[in-house]
């Protein structure tokens, strides 16, 4: 990702899922940024990115949505968000929904502002943790976009290198999606709950006490499905989990 | 293959239900992942080859019609007559009547998902000619009566065991063995008969050359050259996208096809065949024909975007890399093509009524793209068609777009993006639904959701409230 130059404030995009089912992870990652010294701001109009709709085959829906976003991050400087799935979307995907509309400038420069949260905490920050946890042991999930569109686990993992008491497990099968989807979930949800089913065996078998990820997406899907199989799995996104490492009594 | 009365999530279902299927794929894929990573193991070097790959395909793509007919006129300059097909109906009939015309009543084929695609098998048998297939896995699923589950491993889905008991149940007085040279050699006494007394001899194409009008096959077993080469007639057939510009081209494509599809640095066999026998060679056939099948590819080279896919080289690594596929097999997909270019393909060749069910296949996680050798954009691809199967009446170029047009899911969308362009509302309806905690009524998504997830509980202050309760700024 290219790093937008860090002057004013940083918007802060929270994530549909972070409102309305993770707001610790939200809260966390804002706080986060305020700790290391940022303006941290965020915009109230804001909402879905509107990836769903975008891949569920409806493209003038989510094009509405995606206004929305632009229209209450207007101004300038960076748009930190807390999911590379999310971070994907707007920075990505948004110029492409626009290729052909008459918003294209306006949409194609939000999107020049966007940066994955860890990208940015790593790589414009240069975020280090005192880590005043206990020692742990956790596994990493990363989402299929953080991987493939952001490219922002190698710094999600770099990060979490960095806290010296947390032991990380390597997922076996790190490079496959848990089967989340968005509306894949319940449009095709035999295979949906048969890739999630083999991501909890999967992290079962590390042996690790939490598995962190930096999309709440994937959390719902992995710790739902850990629930309904009886496991006992704490899931967490990775800004809750240094937020709480950094504040341990 | 026929495909109206398909029912996809039956097809699905019982897939995941045979552990046979999640077991034989699982295992025979993590081998080839494993061995594309080996040879694949320079990113840089692997980065600027796919860069490549996509380039010259692109350019081919560019001037495609050119091409074609540069490849017709250099292909009859040496010799190889070439015959044009619009339809998989026509493309059997020319491939009949060549048979017919060299007397052949039984023709050995070498491995050709072109001939898969036209139904070839079931035509001829129906005209009377027997179709002997010669790629070790074609020949086993031949003899078991079923169609190929992978587009480079046609019986991927056998293990061992199951071949055994095949070819003692098949073969006429094979013994039953495990061992798989003695299974080998029972293959190799069945096929060199047949290789001998065939008049006529069937093969697909990897790459056609427009500039020396040269037809480029490549293998790993020997019988596609037995199949080219020992019978006095040859019969080629390619669909359209397989021509490339010149020879040059070959070594970066050659090197990403195999690579791609085994990870090997090069096939044990590669043939190039630029004519018949000429006067005094003493091998090779007599006659060689191209067929050249459109069946649906100049609509989608019409297509800006999805002409794309048809830079495939058919490599099988999307496949390979796919989560969805390696869970249910290539059955699952009732079509030729299966997994991600399979479900891209499929819908614009057999229409969306028909298969645009398979672009629902994918969580578009991204992992086909990240291998395809030739970058295609295949979740970009999935994307659009499933807007295409939801297209109005007039919108949408692909046959049969509108054809999954819901109006509860059109309605549904649209109240959504009410919803989230009134944030005001949308806050309303989050605190309505945390105060329903768990008793949120399960149907809908939800119900499905839950069937394998607990429901997810919707926070009691949202992200939003927090924010303006516990003095982070806003605007
Ligand atoms: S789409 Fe790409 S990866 Fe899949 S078969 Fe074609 S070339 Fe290979």
């Amino acid at each position: 990702m290219n790093h937008p130059a860090l002057s004013g404030p940083v918007r802060f995009f929270g994530t549909c899922l972070a409102d309305a089912v993770f707001p610790d992870a939200g809260m966390a990652a804002m706080r986060i940024l305020d700790h290391l010294g940022c303006s941290v701001v965020y915009p109230l109009e804001q909402g879905c990115c509107g990836q769903p709709a975008y891949n569920s085959g409806f493209p003038e829906q989510a094009r509405t949505v995606a206004m929305q976003q632009v229209r209450a991050f207007r101004g300038e400087g960076p748009i930190v968000v807390p999911s590379g799935s999310c971070a994907g979307m707007l920075k990505f995907h948004y110029p492409r929904l626009f290729a052909d509309h008459p918003q294209y400038f306006e949409v194609a420069a939000f999107s020049e502002r966007v940066v994955e949260y860890f990208d940015f905490l790593v790589n414009v920050l240069d975020a280090r943790f005192e880590d005043k946890g206990p020692p742990v042991r956790v596994t990493w999930h990363s989402s299929c976009h953080a991987l493939r569109e952001t490219g922002s686990t190698q710094a999600a993992k770099a990060l979490l290198g960095k806290l010296c008491n947390v032991e990380l497990v390597e997922l076996s099968r790190e490079f496959e999606c848990c089967g989340f989807g968005g509306t894949f979930s319940v449009k095709r949800p035999e295979v949906s709950a048969a890739m999630a089913r083999d991501k909890v065996e999967d992290i079962r078998a590390t042996g690790a006490q939490v598995v962190l990820t930096a999309d709440c997406g994937c959390l719902m899907n992995i710790t739902g499905t850990a629930r309904k199989l009886g496991y006992d799995i704490t899931g967490m996104h990775l800004a809750e989990f240094i937020w709480g490492r950094i504040n341990e009594k | 293959m026929k495909s109206d009365s398909f029912d996809f999530t039956a097809a699905l279902q019982k897939a995941l239900a045979d552990p046979q299927i999640g077991g034989n794929f699982r295992g025979a894929l993590d081998g080839l992942r494993g061995k594309r990573l080996a040879l694949f193991n320079d990113a840089e070097e692997l980065a600027s080859l796919r860069a490549t790959g996509k380039a010259l395909k692109a350019r081919v793509l560019s001037r495609l019609p050119e091409l074609l007919t540069q490849l017709e006129a250099n292909c009859e300059k040496n010799g190889i007559r070439v015959h044009w097909a619009e339809t998989t109906e026509q493309a059997n009939r020319i491939v009949l009547s060549i048979l017919r015309e060299c007397g052949a009543d039984m023709v050995v084929k070498g491995k050709s998902m072109v001939s898969e695609e036209m139904g070839l098998n079931r035509f001829l048998e129906q005209n009377g000619v027997e179709p002997v297939e010669t790629d070790l896995g074609e020949f086993i699923i031949q003899l078991a009566v079923e169609p190929p589950s992978h587009i480079t491993a046609p019986a991927l889905h056998k293990n061992k065991l199951q071949v055994a008991e095949i070819f003692h149940r098949c073969v006429p007085g094979a013994p039953y063995t495990e061992n798989v040279e003695e299974l080998n050699a029972i293959a190799r006494t069945t096929l060199r008969e047949k290789f001998r007394t065939a008049k006529a001899g069937l093969s697909g194409v990897n790459f056609a050359i427009a500039e020396t009008g040269t037809l480029v096959l490549v293998e790993n077993e020997g019988n596609g050259r037995m199949c080219t080469h020992v019978p006095p007639v040859h019969i080629a057939l390619m669909g359209l996208e397989k021509v490339v510009e010149k020879l040059d081209d070959l070594p970066p494509l050659m090197r990403l096809l195999t690579g791609s599809a085994t990870g090997q640095l090069l096939s044990t066999y590669v043939n190039a065949i630029t004519s018949p026998r000429a006067e005094g060679e003493l091998d090779g056939p007599r006659e060689v024909h191209l067929v050249i099948l459109d069946n649906g590819r100049s609509t989608m080279f019409a297509d800006p975007e999805l002409s794309g896919a048809l830079r495939c080289l058919r490599c099988g690594a999307c496949l390979n890399n796919c989560p969805v596929y390696v869970r249910v097999g290539g059955h699952a997909y009732g079509s030729v093509y299966p997994g991600p270019i399979g479900a891209v393909i499929t819908p614009q060749l057999e229409g969306i009524d028909n298969k645009g069910d398979l672009a629902g296949a994918s969580s578009l996680c991204g992992a086909c793209e990240e291998v395809c050798p030739v970058k295609i954009p295949l979740a970009g691809h999935l994307r659009r068609i499933r807007a295409e199967g939801q297209a109005a009446p007039g919108e949408g170029c692909v046959r049969g777009a509108g054809a999954k047009r819901s109006l509860v899911e059109r309605l549904a969308w649209t109240a959504w993006a009410y919803t989230e362009t009134h944030p005001r509302l949308r806050e309303y309806l989050l605190r309505a639904a945390a105060l329903m905690g768990d008793k949120l009524p399960e149907v809908g998504p939800l119900k499905t959701w839950t069937a394998a997830r607990t429901a997810p509980r919707v926070a009691p202050k949202s992200l939003r409230q927090r924010v303006r309760e516990e003095g982070i700024r806003h605007e």
